[in-house]
């Protein structure tokens, strides 16, 4: 579904990305890992072109990203994504922010777009708030109407980009449980997330990053039971640790 | 002592209201094709294309560096003669008014283009990102989510940009176009009550700015609040 190949990119002389390669097929669940500044963030949003990268090559669900006659518009309709700051449009309420793209960029009619609506809140435990505006909600409820707007899209796979970091503590547990259901439902997902709980859970799984370069790439019991690269031993020991 | 003597307004008041209109007509002119011209010259500044950033950029540092009143009367000479030649407008008709908006318009363009550049650049980058990220192209980025995000935060300042247009439609008395100002400098200089005249119209343009000005006081008191 995902096909990520010796990716590198650089600002200047500033190498933000090297040699990065991993695959994502379909219906697996990957958690991306590592520090910040290891641009884990820069790799997730090179995958639906929202990033250019000057090395390599990204391919998704047949349409290479990076190639210069690509219908980016149409690739992204079909790729959800997910921000660390939710990023709903406050000047439209959340039934409005459901139907937006759907009507804007997929040509749905406008009773269509609405009627996916409730069920999609549903899907969230959102369903009594279609008519309030994004700043009515708290962050966690945003988040959740955020992945509802992408799945409005019916996408053929999901990225989050850190979703729960700009999250209160109380509030993570609501988005990971949503996340958590797509991932049993067979989603395919990239996930750039420390919730470490989350990709034992449910993650096929994880790659970890550190300076730009994809360190390790294990399945989710072998990363946690062992992981190879000194580095990651490091960060899971402090990040565990607590 | 000077003796004030206001006879001559009630019976010039039509006259008065004749020259109200145009000033208002050339402000709205004005505000609407400087707040639409400005908005293209807000993107293409801010554009990835160089050649069409540094078209907006010289376009708005042209204007913003030559008195208005000199930029009207250009307007007032060339603009005739331009729709004489291409439209083919009669010689010697009046173009007067017609020279005067495209004079304004283009010159408050400059202005709005920097107060709007400013209201999107307050719209933060992720608004952007997530209307791509949904498969929106540029413009529809920009009419669906940037530009309704900076237009609510801009609308105080595009506001008292217009007052101040009103204030300087009264520039056109160059022309001796009789728009608000000139008509009561006409009365005044025929009546002999220059002194009333002028001071009456002082008055009306105090009430309306201020007044206006209270109103968007209000309304950017309202914005912050909600």
């Amino acid at each position: 579904m995902i096909s990520i190949r010796n990716v590198g990119k650089h600002y200047g002389s500033f190498q933000v990305l090297a040699d990065c390669s991993t695959e994502v097929n379909k219906g697996e669940v990957i958690v991306v890992c590592g520090p910040s500044g290891s641009g884990k963030s820069t790799l997730i949003k090179c995958v639906n072109g929202l990033e250019p990268f000057q090395q390599g090559e990204i391919v998704v669900n047949g349409v290479s990203v990076g190639a210069p006659k690509t219908d980016l518009p149409k690739l992204r309709a079909h790729v959800g994504m997910v921000f660390q700051h939710f990023e709903l449009f406050p000047h439209m309420s959340i039934m409005a922010n459901l139907t937006l793209a759907q009507e804007k960029v997929l040509g749905r009619p406008h009773e269509e777009a609405r009627a996916k609506g409730p069920a999609l809140l549903d899907r969230v435990g959102l369903r009594a708030q279609a008519a309030k505006y994004p700043g009515e909600l708290s962050g966690g409820q945003q988040q959740r109407v955020a992945i509802a707007r992408a799945l409005a899209m019916d996408p053929i796979c999901m990225l989050f980009d850190e979703p729960t970091s700009a999250l209160d503590p109380e509030m993570i547990n609501e988005v990971l449980d949503v996340m958590v259901e797509l991932a049993r439902e067979g989603m395919t997902m990239m996930c750039v997330t420390h919730e470490m709980g989350f990709a034992r859970q449910v993650a096929h799984r994880v790659v970890f990053m550190d300076h730009g370069r994809i360190v390790e790439d294990a399945p989710t019991e072998a990363f946690f039971g062992a992981p190879r690269s000194e580095r990651a031993q490091q960060f899971l020991a402090k990040i565990l640790h607590h | 002592m000077y003796e004030f003597d206001w006879s001559s307004i009630p019976g010039a008041l039509p006259f008065l209201w004749q020259g109200m209109t145009v000033t208002l007509e050339l402000t709205a002119t004005a505000v609407v094709v400087g707040i639409v011209w400005g908005t293209l010259l807000a993107m293409m500044r801010l554009s990835a294309m160089p050649l069409l950033a540094w078209f907006a950029a010289g376009y708005v540092n042209l204007f913003r560096s030559i008195p208005l009143l000199m930029v009207l009367l250009w307007f007032f000479l060339i603009v005739p003669r331009l729709l004489e030649s291409l439209l083919g407008f009669p010689p010697g008709s009046d173009m007067r008014l017609t020279s005067a908006m495209v004079g304004f318009a283009l010159f408050e363009s400059a202005y709005y283009a920097e107060i709007i550049r400013a209201g999107i650049q307050s719209v933060p980058q992720g608004q952007v990102a997530a209307a791509y990220a949904l498969g929106m192209s540029y413009g529809q980025a920009m009419r669906l989510v940037v530009l309704p995000q900076a237009f609510r935060n801009m609308v105080p300042l595009l506001l008292t940009q217009a007052i101040i247009l009103f204030q300087d439609t009264s520039l056109v008395y160059v022309s001796a176009l009789a728009d608000f100002f000139g008509a009561a400098y006409k009365v005044g200089d025929r009546d002999g009550r220059l002194v009333e005249l002028l001071l009456f119209a002082g008055a009306v343009y105090f009430v309306m700015c201020y007044a206006a000005s209270l109103l968007v006081k209000r309304l950017s008191r309202k914005g912050t609040a909600a």
